[in-house]
């Protein structure tokens, strides 16, 4: 899912600084799951918001509203009956929520409520830890099913790099080395002769050189 | 201080019980409680919607952790508040009106120790900064 974070309280209440009516606008999506932008989280900032104004002296009306996603018409059209002589709308989605209800209501004004931090896997309650960076042309085959993109450091194809020490990247002792759990995986698996293919560079055109991606297929279309 | 407004979030299975008592009579202030299954019931949203209702003060109060009859409910509890008071630090509220206290559900003098406590800090910190900005 895509994991995001809460911005500073300080920062969000600057962004609606002379709004007379602010809608906070909660995500049901990924934000939801990774408890940084459901509903709940869209209450506490409300509210938290609602008394900061008012402890500042700037009193203003926000109001909260929460669908499943900011990513898909269906549901950001949801939010047009919220929107009524909203001045300012503080988007609890990852930036694609964001973004997607700016546009599709230009006239308001749209602004982060959070951080969108990486496409990550919540591997206990409470944490969450980021495995792709969505590059566009995946080598999961390759590598045992672990990224060396992500997991290792230096996004080496061919690792480890010499800085690999039992089984920890040099960049911290919490880090485990990305090729260490390569080569553990593969190991378990009895395919360690995929270490010795060389991975080609990788074709990162497919990654962002060709500016905005974009997906199409035609079977789903309307 | 009988203006103030306190509000006790209480674990029925323990504080709820020595809270029979009330405060004790040497203490001039009303204790508003709700009553919840267990203290890891409390939620974020009710703490801060307590203090936008006018409260001075809330605290809650949960079994000691190491009995909590939920197990974990009283260290969720105060995981969750520690959380709530960096917000209420950081909306100008002050996270340290915002109060948790394990009770043993066989000790009711333990909430008379609260109310004075309450009380005492109610004192130090004057009235909600919310109710200063609208007077
Ligand atoms: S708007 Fe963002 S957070 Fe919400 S569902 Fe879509 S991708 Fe996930
Ligand atoms: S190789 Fe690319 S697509 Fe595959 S997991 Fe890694 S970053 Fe994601």
């Amino acid at each position: 899912m895509i994991v995001a974070e809460i911005k500073p309280i300080e920062e969000i209440a600057e962004s609606i600084k002379g709004a007379k009516k602010v809608l906070v606008a909660g995500c049901g999506g990924c934000v939801t799951v990774c408890l940084s932008g459901g509903q709940k989280e869209t209450d506490i900032l409300a509210s938290a918001l609602r008394m900061k104004m008012q402890v500042d002296g700037q009193p203003v009306q926000i109001e909260t509203a929460t669908y499943e996603r900011q990513c898909d018409p269906e549901y950001v059209a949801r939010f047009k009956e919220h929107l009524k002589d909203v001045d300012v709308v503080v988007s609890m989605a990852c930036g694609v929520g964001v973004q997607f209800m700016a546009e599709n209501y230009p006239n308001i004004i749209f602004v982060p409520g959070q951080n969108t931090k990486f496409a990550g896997a919540a591997t206990e309650h409470g944490i969450w830890e980021e495995r792709c960076m969505l590059c566009g042309e995946c080598v999961l085959a390759k590598t045992g099913g672990v990224c060396p993109i992500i997991r290792c450091s230096k996004s080496l194809l061919n690792g480890p790099c010499g800085g690999s020490q039992g089984g920890k990247c040099e960049i911290s002792k919490d880090t485990p080395c990305g090729w260490q759990l390569i080569y553990d995986r593969l190991k378990g698996q009895n395919r360690l002769e995929l270490m010795t293919e060389i991975l080609p560079a990788k074709d990162w055109s497919k990654n962002r050189d060709g500016g905005p991606r974009k997906i199409v297929r035609e079977d789903v279309r309307l | 201080m009988s203006d103030v407004k306190i509000v006790g979030f209480v674990c029925r299975l323990c504080a709820l019980i020595s809270s029979d008592l009330g405060p004790p009579a040497d203490v001039d202030i009303k204790i508003e409680t709700v009553e919840l299954p267990c203290a890891g019931k409390v939620d974020g949203r009710l703490l801060l919607e307590a203090f936008e209702r006018g409260a001075d003060a809330v605290f809650v109060a949960g079994c000691p952790e190491h009995e909590c009859m939920n197990v974990k409910g009283s260290s969720r509890a105060r995981k969750r508040l520690e959380h709530i008071k960096e917000i209420l630090d950081q909306v100008g509220v002050g996270g340290e009106r915002l109060i948790m206290y394990n009770v043993s559900g066989t000790h009711g003098p333990r909430f008379a120790h609260i109310a004075r406590d309450m009380a005492g800090l109610l004192e130090k910190l004057g009235p909600s900064p919310l109710k200063a900005r609208k007077a």
